[in-house]
């Protein structure tokens, strides 16, 4: 392995990018690939597809037998919130295989009896979130109902491009969300990735339920990135 | 597998080959790079080794590092990369096997 690349695809997975280390089983030769990056033909095709499902494996290619190591960052989920559905879809998703932390500056509601086992923050999104930024394996589900909490936390979801963010409430209270959030600078595009109301139609009515309507929502927004953009070229 | 949102450096192998390779050493990494049937750890996990046997990471269940560890000094010396197969014990050439019945290959390269 080049130590060049070594050093890039450690670096890239301390700032929590997505890389692949795409090795030559020929003649050994090795090259990192970001997310993003263009390449041509099938090993592109196969590029594609281990960003997408992060699964490593062999490509046959213009001749020649390529190794992909995938090496995306943990997705994560950040839930606003520290709420009767948070309880459920806290260890649900870490089930999943999606850890979880909770933001809620009412130290009323997050209290460890409340949410054992989850890193919870009893402080306001923009100081968490301060030291902690917001990436694109991150999913954001903001379910306070209050915009003092939401709204930041929501604004900071759209400019990290999370994978996920989904906001709880009716559509009306999304209307009067979508206003204030163009007022904090967001675009209407930006604004259209918001999943509200939130969680998958499955009439989901407890707040566990709707825990599961959450995490499916987000689970298939994290299998299917970058399908979008590939059938817009298509 | 714990899930660590940021990478836990002290355990983890291509961050301690990177630090091995800071520190002079003389380093092979080992991947696993095709597995059939039940295999102990997924395509893509890394042992890392040094030249005087030290080693991080996994490729098996523990079944198979020794020999890997045998060959990578190997590979160290002679900079030549190797792919090594490993399957149940009486079906290969190998002394060691997977006792889990599984196959997988593993391809062993210097770094640098």
């Amino acid at each position: 392995m080049d130590p060049y690349a070594l050093k890039t695809l450690n670096a890239e997975r301390r700032a929590r990018r997505a890389a692949i280390l795409v090795t030559d089983l020929g003649d050994g030769r090795d090259r990192i690939v970001r997310e993003g990056d263009q390449v041509a033909g099938d090993l592109g095709a196969a590029i594609a597809k281990a960003f997408r499902t992060g699964n490593s494996g062999s490509v046959e290619a213009e001749g020649r037998t390529f190794f992909l190591n995938a090496h995306l960052p943990q997705p994560r989920l950040v839930v606003i919130g520290a709420v009767h559905i948070s309880q459920a879809l806290a260890p649900m998703a870490k089930i999943a295989g999606y850890p979880v932390e909770i933001i809620d500056p009412r130290t009323a509601f997050a209290t460890p009896d409340r949410f054992p086992d989850v890193a919870l923050h009893a402080e306001w999104p923009q100081d968490v979130l301060s030291r902690q930024p917001l990436d694109g394996y991150t999913a954001l589900a903001a379910v306070t109902h209050d915009p003092k909490i939401d709204d930041f936390a929501l604004k900071a979801a759209l400019d990290a491009n999370c994978f996920y963010i989904g906001a709880l409430g009716s559509r009306k209270t999304h209307a009067k969300r979508v206003e204030r959030l163009l007022a904090l600078g967001a675009t209407a595009d930006q604004i259209a990735r918001i999943h509200a109301p939130i969680g998958l139609d499955i009439g989901a009515a407890s707040p566990a339920e709707i825990a599961v309507a959450v995490l499916a929502q987000a689970i298939h927004a994290f299998r299917s990135r970058g399908l979008e953009s590939k059938g817009a070229v298509a | 597998m714990e899930n660590s949102i940021y990478l836990d450096e002290a355990r983890d192998p291509l961050i301690i080959a990177e630090g091995w390779m800071k520190d002079g050493k003389d380093v092979a990494i080992a991947t696993v790079v095709e597995t059939w049937g039940s295999a102990p750890r997924p395509v893509g996990s890394h042992l890392v080794i040094d030249a005087d046997g030290n080693f991080h990471g996994s490729v098996s269940g523990g079944c198979v590092e020794g020999a890997v560890v045998t060959e990578a000094i190997d590979v160290i010396d002679s900079g030549k990369a190797k792919m090594l197969e490993f399957g149940v014990a009486d079906e290969t050439a190998w002394q060691v096997g997977l006792s889990c019945g599984g196959r997988i290959k593993v391809y062993v390269e210097r770094l640098g």
